[in-house]
């Protein structure tokens, strides 16, 4: 055992870091460490950098654009990039589609799509959750019935993250009813700008638009649309979830987020004295402390078992599970952290533009916001009910 | 014993839960919110009418109640509607205070209040404060006929609607002395005084109070000079009361919505409250949502008793119920899943504003730490 990184993983560590002091925009990484909602406009110019230096895509293989990193490599480069305040690389194109496609998308399709993904010519969005279909995706109802040249596709997504920005989205969908519900499931490649595509946003607890419902309602999609075959889109839906599932441990995350913890706690005063040298509170702050550290390791230790360009198994469920405690831990004790300024909520004050003077200190209300934001990490890519049903059946064999 | 409230006290709650069904819906709380005072008026006029703001006040200042259990009978029902109205900050803490420091000559501004006539709010907490009720730096200096205060107070609950505040400035003693704190009643319009206001997370509105030489009036102060602390912290411990059973409230009405939520949602072909690993959740859930209804009763039994028990089982209820809240909001939300996250669906209110109960009159470590003072240490 070695629990040192390689000394080309270190350089390429120092090569990362001097990237993103040269190359992050000062402006982006303020927005991002005041918690502020980033624009289409700002993920675009942060993609565009990181394509400019071809390391938006560190999953892909480079015969694709991508960077072809391994597991470790892609771990070090978010840890960089979460300590720095960079946005993060938004998922849906690059971290979910882009293997879909490079593993099972005609050639017609890696040629037409992967390249506008990496130039942000399209914007991709999740169509797999419906009101009736959330831990149980496979029951999904949304149906295509081909039509000469084209599925007809009618139905409801919801909770599609950021489709308010989106022009592609990529959907399951249902194109046979089989005894088996996942069998009669197609992956299925829609224009949003199709006639019959209305997006309506959901406002979260934290005042902010950031998911979707997205009708279909007759909406015709040409049949080479269609990835891989028809109903065999729940293989590519599982393939999907598990890249998903690749950082998503969010150790950066949680790193960046115990550092903010600590900055509100010793500006915070308790009885006069900052609140980080109350013995109470600064235990609960190491005992997330001591769990982040053991929980980095697991997430390595999975991580190095994986192959470049793969994905973790169904460990990643723990890395999940344990990742979003840890998350969920810290958001809490920032809110607690802020004491009686986490009340006042001026939504605008996270929007772009705003000029205001915060109320309280600026750290207050993105502190609130995150609280009730983050609820969602354990509910969305599976929820943990769902990842403890994954590990106690696929590791446990207990079924 | 005997746990069971009074026949009159069931009957204002009855009473008070018909009336809060009806009114409180979630199109006239939305109005209210993004309304300059963040309440709603008409709901307020009925809860006067209804005499739920004079259950909060004694027999012999106008009301008819004004103990612990009233308190709790009041809040509960709040809390159970989502009630958004600034009952807690008009009746329970600007106005107890009125009402023990102001003596005859403010019994006039006290039965204003439960006529539903006059809005109030004490802005008593600074930006270094934090929970420490001792600790104020605005000063108020005499100077001639009149007192000049200077200095901030913040988060001030229901300032942007209220017609009077209730000020509260230091004329001896350092910062976190508990003598030498005055309470002043000071026209919102006064000259030096700036009002920012801005909606509260979970519903209503706040102020920060900027007081730049505000001059008021010698007779506005309430009570002896120097000798508001051991009244605030009275109408802390009332005001702690009233928010555990809105907190026990808002914990009653979210358990009903995900139990209900269990029974109705399927997924894999069942009703999610089939699954055994929710069902034990649930179960764990309401007995603890009981111990928080337990501590809410001790603290209520013991609210107008001697001090020392009183604080104690301020201390022990605040922070049990910190615990429980967390633990409700966070499951209730979990249970939900998605929808549990939007706004437009009855628990993301409830859930906000039980969040919030979290950061007034103290969180838990607050009065964790003022437990073991009091009973451990």
């Amino acid at each position: 055992m070695d629990l040192n990184f390689t000394p080309a993983e270190e350089e390429f560590r120092s090569e990362v870091r001097s990237f993103l002091e040269a190359r992050l925009p000062r402006r982006l990484a303020e927005k991002v460490r005041l918690g502020r909602t980033l624009t289409k406009a700002d993920h675009e110019e942060w993609h565009a950098i990181l394509n400019e230096r071809g390391w938006l895509a560190g999953n892909w293989p480079t015969a694709y654009g991508g960077a072809g990193w391994s597991a470790v490599e892609r771990h070090i480069f978010e840890e960089e990039m979460t300590k720095a305040h960079a946005p993060r690389i938004v998922p849906f194109g690059i971290a979910m589609l882009g293997p879909v496609l490079q593993q099972f998308g005609s050639k017609e399709q890696k040629d037409q799509y992967l390249p506008r993904i990496l130039t942000g010519a399209d914007w991709w969005c999740q169509g797999y959750s419906e009101p009736g279909a959330g831990s149980d995706l496979a029951s999904i109802k949304t149906s295509a019935v081909r039509d000469g040249d084209h599925y007809v596709v009618n139905g409801q997504k919801t909770w599609t993250t950021l489709g308010q920005h989106a022009n592609m989205i990529f959907c399951l969908v249902r194109t046979s009813s089989t005894p088996k519900p996942q069998e009669g499931i197609s992956f299925l490649l829609v224009d949003m700008k199709s006639p019959g595509v209305t997006v309506r946003p959901i406002v979260l607890i934290d005042g902010e638009p950031e998911v979707n419902e997205v009708f279909f309602d007759n909406v015709r999609v040409p049949v080479e649309n269609l990835v891989g075959e028809e109903n065999k889109g729940w293989t590519y839906a599982k393939y999907l979830l598990t890249h998903e599932r690749t950082n998503i441990a969010g150790v950066g995350f949680a790193q960046a987020g115990l550092e903010q913890l600590k900055r509100v706690a010793r500006s915070e005063l308790h009885n006069g004295r900052p609140l980080i040298e109350n013995p109470h509170f600064a235990a609960r702050i190491a005992r997330v402390s001591i769990d982040l550290m053991a929980m980095a390791t697991t997430n390595l230790r999975v991580l190095s078992g994986t192959a470049s360009g793969q994905a973790p198994g169904a460990e990643s469920s723990m890395l999940k599970i344990k990742g979003t405690q840890i998350r969920q831990e810290i958001n809490a004790l920032t809110r607690i952290a802020v004491g009686p300024y986490a009340m006042p909520f001026v939504s605008e004050a996270l929007e772009e533009g705003w000029n205001g003077e915060p109320v309280g200190p600026d750290y207050a209300m993105p502190a609130t916001a995150a609280y009730f934001n983050n609820r969602k990490l354990s509910i969305f890519g599976g929820s943990s009910e769902i990842q403890r049903s994954i590990i106690s059946k696929t590791i446990l064999g207990l079924s | 014993m005997n746990f069971e409230p009074t026949e009159e006290r069931r009957m204002m709650q009855d009473a008070l839960r018909r009336f809060l069904s009806n009114s409180v819906t979630p199109a006239r709380r939305e109005a209210a919110e993004s309304s300059t005072a963040g309440f709603d008026r008409e709901t307020w006029a009925g809860l006067a009418e209804l005499g739920v703001i004079g259950a909060l006040f004694p027999e012999a200042r106008g009301g008819y109640g004004g103990s612990g259990f009233d308190i709790a009978a009041v809040f509960e029902e709040m809390g159970r509607a989502g009630a958004i109205e600034p009952l807690l900050d008009t009746g329970v803490l600007a106005g107890g205070l009125l009402m023990e420091l102001g003596g005859d000559a403010r019994q006039g501004l006290v039965e204003q209040v439960i006529g539903g006539e006059l809005q109030l709010a004490l802005a008593h907490a600074e930006p270094a404060s934090r929970y420490d009720l001792s600790r104020v730096t605005t000063r108020a200096e005499r100077s001639g006929d009149t007192y000049v205060l200077n200095g901030r107070k913040s988060v001030v609950v229901n300032a942007p609607a209220a017609d009077l505040l209730l000020v509260s400035a230091r004329m001896a003693g350092g910062a976190n002395d508990a003598d030498g704190i005055c309470l002043f009643l000071v026209d919102p319009a006064a000259s030096g005084l700036a009002l920012r206001d801005y909606p509260l997370s979970g519903g209503g509105r706040g102020a920060e109070l900027d007081l730049r030489n505000v001059a008021v009036a010698a007779d506005a102060l309430i009570g002896a000079e120097g000798a508001a602390y051991p009244a605030l912290v009275h109408a802390h411990a009332r005001a702690t009361t009233a928010i555990c059973a809105e907190a026990v409230g808002l914990m009653d009405r979210i358990r009903v919505l995900t139990t209900d939520y269990l029974k109705t949602r399927k997924q894999f072909g069942q009703p999610i409250g089939k699954f055994q690993a929710l069902q034990h959740r649930m179960a764990d859930m309401l007995t603890e949502i009981e111990q928080a209804r337990s501590a809410l009763i001790n603290l209520a039994g013991h609210l107008d008793g001697p001090e020392t028990e009183r604080d104690v089982h301020v201390a022990a209820t605040k922070n049990l119920i910190s615990r429980v809240c967390a633990l409700v909001v966070e499951e209730s939300i979990q249970m939900h899943g998605g929808i549990g996250m939007t706004m437009e669906y009855e628990l993301g209110h409830l859930a906000k504003r039980l969040t919030m109960t979290d950061h007034r009159f103290g969180d838990g470590l607050y009065h964790l730490e003022r437990f073991i003072s009091l009973a451990v240490a």
